[in-house]
């Protein structure tokens, strides 16, 4: 009983003190809920922010789960960056809502989301569950189209000069020298992309929308028979089935999905299985953001051989 | 010339983020409705089979407080749970949840509002709410891993502390994961009982510690303790105690996912040991009032492995020791005839979604000394807003 007494009196000297001790002005923390957003605060923020990305490529951002040490970083940071749109509805509310940090929470500048920047797609009218694991604000996985990582490092640079006032220029600076390198790049893999337009693929989960709509390519099957439902074996048959009559050149998935399914197509189909990086980190080249669509398209152009 | 197009820029960028942040009001993590509350209902219920009648349920040597019990024979529905969710306003959020039982009564389970803009690490909560000590008690009977709880929560928590008042919990500013939290309530539920001390019977303290080790493996560790004071406390039929009922638990929670991607294969181990201090009077029914002071303990280990997408199989351990009451209680409630209460299950489940579970399970419940062979078959399945888990 003595003992929890002392505990208390520790915690009631311990936590007013943590009140009054703030590190002076250190580097802006940033939490970025997946890679492609770390990686794009990096190359906006450079030495002026520190970031802690909270997923890899490995995971499926719809389930992780909101782990001690998530909520830790959480509580520390600056400014949140997610895809938003309920990509990370499965355990994002859980950390912000045991975080104690109210910098970041939903209406504060530091609550960045990324689809809140661009044209959403497949945004339904009626959304029922008995289509899958859908979002009613559109499809998520904006990032395949580096026309969004544009438009959303926009917002970005904007966020983190208001956020971090005293290095705005910095902020400015770097921003319009990632723009022009960002543009020239896009221009760049799109004339390495034209060969791609109008290929017919297959994808494992529905999560290349804007990929196909950038390179205008076609999607003509799922292998998950809804989204988040993992591929059955009736359903498999019935996607081969299908492409006897319609084609496909390749099946494409993100790394971080099982290859099982894939190869089973690809082995009765006869037509490649391509793994994409998805997000940075993917795949051996995805090591930033350029290096992302760098190996995207490589893959794809190798897949459609 | 240069200096003036950056600070038309960064001119530019202020004004239209001050602009955009009330567009942008709903953020990462909006609620799908956008401004009406999060709706959702969670629907289950079982089959259940057990060799002795659960009318007669006990463990042995251990007073239980009302709904302690492994439930009826055959088909029925379990708690039907309905929950509103919804930011309140920019400081506070509010949580209702309203289940109801198969016999048609119906409680009011959480009811809570919690302040989201203290900073700092800290966040206030105030109103009903399942209490932060221990691992197990804060989990929703739909997130738990088997049909049932942990016989040490059932004999030792009557299942799970639930109480009206206020909980302060504290983030320290770590890499580490440390929380403490603190509740002080009114004191109406087991151990707690008849609100002493003027409603303000229980306070409760609690430290959690976690982390990863790496991508793929995670782990929580907790210590807590409550404090209940109870007024003529009611259990069994009508067995009294007053008196003071002090548990202390400690917890610990160890998840494993290969590369941090739980979706083909992961692993979740989870062990609690609890002790009950319990002194003051006991009056067991049609008898007189009698000191009454002893430590009661259980404790349970369990492991949950997801074999192949969809399917996970699992096992646990639970014990108890009912600590002797002495010889003034033989024959009371309090006697545990020298038996030690255990029980060991197996679960097998499959989810076809992460929103409907079926699950089929078996326990060997030696609560009481003759041997209880319990066979359930379980659904849960949650419509609705799409609820975020805690770890």
């Amino acid at each position: 009983m003595k003992k929890l007494k002392n505990i208390f009196n520790l915690l009631c000297i311990l936590i007013p003190l943590s009140l009054v001790i703030q590190p002076a002005s250190a580097a802006i923390r940033v939490f970025a809920c997946e890679p492609e957003w770390g990686a794009l605060a990096k190359q906006l923020g450079g030495n002026d922010v520190s970031v802690y990305t909270a997923t890899n490529a490995f995971q499926d951002p719809h389930h992780i789960q909101a782990r001690p040490s998530l909520i830790a970083k959480l509580r520390r940071a600056d400014l949140l960056i997610c895809t938003g749109s309920q990509l990370e509805i499965g355990w994002l509310p859980v950390l912000l809502r045991q975080s104690g940090n109210d910098h970041v929470q939903p209406g504060q500048p530091g609550n960045f989301a990324a689809t809140d920047y661009v044209t959403m797609l497949e945004k339904g009218a009626s959304i029922d569950r008995s289509q899958g694991d859908v979002h009613p604000g559109g499809n998520p996985h904006i990032q395949t189209d580096p026309r969004n990582i544009g438009k959303v490092a926009t917002a970005l640079a904007k966020r983190l000069a208001q956020i971090d006032l005293p290095n705005a220029t910095d902020y400015a600076k770097r921003y319009q020298a990632f723009h022009a390198k960002w543009q020239t790049a896009i221009q760049h893999w799109q004339k390495q992309a034209a060969p791609l337009r109008g290929v017919k693929i297959v994808v494992h989960h529905k999560a290349w929308i804007y990929l196909t709509h950038w390179l205008g390519m076609q999607e003509v099957a799922a292998l998950e028979p809804k989204p988040g439902v993992p591929p059955s074996a009736g359903h498999l048959a019935e996607v081969l089935r299908q492409l006897r009559n319609q084609p496909a050149k390749m099946v494409i998935r993100a790394a971080y999905q099982e290859a099982r399914p894939d190869e089973w197509l690809s082995e009765h189909a006869h037509i490649p299985a391509v793994v994409l990086p998805f997000t940075v980190g993917g795949t051996d080249g995805a090591k930033d953001l350029f290096g992302l669509y760098d190996v995207t398209i490589t893959n794809l152009l190798k897949g459609a051989k | 010339m240069k200096h003036i197009v950056l600070a038309t820029w960064i001119t530019g960028a202020l004004l239209t983020t001050g602009l955009s942040t009330n567009v942008n009001a709903a953020g990462a993590g909006q609620p799908s409705n956008a401004f009406n509350p999060e709706i959702s209902l969670i629907l289950n219920g079982t089959y259940a089979q057990f060799s002795r009648d659960p009318a007669n349920y006990s463990i042995a040597g251990f007073p239980l407080a009302s709904g302690s019990d492994p439930g009826s024979r055959g088909f029925s529905i379990g708690e039907s749970e309905l929950g509103l969710r919804a930011n309140i306003d920019p400081d506070w959020y509010g949580v209702f949840t309203f289940s109801m039982a198969n016999d048609g009564t119906s409680s009011v389970e959480n009811a809570f509002v919690q302040n989201t803009n203290l900073g700092h690490g800290l966040t206030l909560r105030l109103g009903r709410f399942f209490s932060g000590i221990g691992y197990l008690n804060e989990q929703h009977s739909h997130t738990w891993d088997f049909v049932d709880t942990a016989l040490a929560y059932r004999a030792l928590l009557g299942t799970q502390y639930r109480d009206d008042g206020v909980q302060v919990r504290w983030l320290a500013p770590t890499d580490l994961f440390v929380e403490v939290g603190a509740e002080w309530l009114r004191g109406d539920a087991f151990p707690a009982g008849g609100a002493a001390d003027k409603g303000r019977g229980t306070w409760t303290g609690f430290v959690h510690v976690g982390d990863d080790l790496d991508d793929s493996n995670s782990w929580r560790a907790g210590l807590s303790y409550l404090s209940a004071d109870a007024v003529k406390r009611k259990t069994g039929t009508n067995d009294l105690f007053s008196g003071s009922s002090d548990i202390v638990i400690a917890d610990f929670v160890w998840k494993w996912a290969p590369n941090g991607n739980p979706y083909k294969h992961n692993f979740k181990f989870q062990a609690e040991y609890l002790q009950s201090n319990n002194d003051g009077l006991f009056t067991p029914v049609g008898g007189s009032a009698t000191a009454y002071s002893a430590t009661p303990s259980g404790w349970y280990a369990q492991g949950i492995y997801q074999f192949m997408p969809r399917w996970r199989v699992g096992l646990r351990h639970d014990q108890l020791n009912p600590d002797n009451a002495g010889a003034a209680y033989s024959g009371t409630v309090l006697d545990s005839l020298g038996h030690t209460p255990k029980r060991d299950s197996a679960m097998l489940d499959y989810s076809n979604s992460e929103f409907s579970r079926v699950r089929l399970q078996y326990n060997r419940d030696q609560s009481r000394p003759q041997t209880d062979n319990q066979w359930f078959v379980q659904y849960i399945m949650s419509l609705g807003a799409h609820g975020a888990h805690i770890f």
